[in-house]
């Protein structure tokens, strides 16, 4: 079908991937693993899995962002190693 | 120089999987093993059994019941577990 | 621990969006039979709306979502979801077969709508409460 999305879409995760794993940041890596969600949310609601593209928007996207970015702040925010 | 064991590992890994992902059917195959046996049922009969246009609905709700309190069950003891390890104060 | 932000775009925008993404949710379970959507996804939805006041408005502003209700609401729709299961069983059905709700007037397909209907608000109320008690506590709320 639009075999041409799915490639864009997916080098976008992995970029998001791979940003989220190497920045040093915590809090930008939260955002960055947020745009992978949003990304992944969009791929599946191209695949017509409109569902599951629901739940990883709300829960993956919204959701899980928010409750790391607490539980950054409630501890230490720059990374040790 | 520390790092190129783990580097042909992966590669070995990602080359296995490569290989194995031309034998995999494609997405939406009707011919694909996973389409064979209730999902064909399911398309046929959702709309006049369970009264919902929209199957994945009745599958979750309905023929697959158990899955889903199984689901709202985990969910519920992630819930009542960060209340146990979250809550400071100890006895009250 | 989470005070209010003291920003003016912030606070209007919040208090615009969120009755608009709370309706959304609703809808999102309610109409779950006709369109994408359902308990679990609503319950995510309202939740969000939920974090949203919670982050951006400071904790005087809820008063409804409030975290000591939360647990409840958690436990009533598992409650509401296990007891749905459990009802059919009195009346000769299995357990989560839902054409065996003693409802008048509905049988057979139409009753089987209805229990997944009440199902998926069961599953809304858990999601809901869940989602929200675990940010309560994460953040430090209950102290």
């Amino acid at each position: 079908m639009a075999w041409q999305l799915d490639i864009i879409l997916f080098v976008l995760i992995i970029v998001a991937a791979i940003f989220a794993l190497q920045i040093r940041d915590l809090l930008a890596a939260v955002i960055a693993l947020g745009a992978y969600s949003f990304f992944a949310a969009v791929l599946l609601a191209e695949m017509g899995a409109v569902d599951v593209a629901f739940t990883e928007a709300a829960l993956g996207a919204g959701v899980t962002t928010v409750l790391f970015v607490v539980a950054i702040f409630v501890t230490r925010r720059r990374s040790e190693d | 120089m520390r790092r190129l064991p783990v580097l042909l590992v992966l590669a070995a890994f990602a080359a296995l999987l490569i290989y194995a992902e031309g034998d995999l059917p494609d997405r939406g195959d009707v011919q694909a093993p996973a389409n064979q046996h209730v999902s064909a049922y399911y398309i046929q009969h959702a709309e006049e059994e369970v009264e919902t246009p929209n199957i994945v609905s009745g599958v979750l709700a309905d023929y697959r019941g158990y899955d889903t309190l199984g689901e709202t069950v985990v969910i519920f003891a992630a819930g009542m577990a960060s209340l146990l390890i979250l809550t400071r104060g100890g006895h009250r | 621990m989470i005070d209010r932000y003291d920003s003016l775009i912030v606070t209007f925008t919040t208090r615009l969006l969120v009755p608009f993404i709370q309706i959304f949710a609703l809808y999102v379970i309610a109409h779950g039979h006709f369109s994408p959507g359902g308990g679990f996804q609503g319950g995510a939805i309202l939740a969000a709306s939920g974090l949203l006041v919670r982050i951006s408005l400071g904790q005087p502003v809820v008063r409804w979502f409030t975290h000591s209700r939360m647990r409840w609401l958690g436990a009533a729709g598992l409650l509401i979801f296990a007891g749905t299961g459990i009802v059919p069983l009195f009346f000769g059905s299995a357990y989560l077969d839902y054409s065996g709700l003693p409802i008048p007037f509905l049988s057979g397909a139409a009753l089987r709508a209805t229990g997944i209907l009440i199902v998926e608000i069961g599953i809304a109320m858990a999601v809901l409460g869940i989602l929200l008690t675990i940010f309560d506590h994460l953040s430090g709320w209950d102290r």
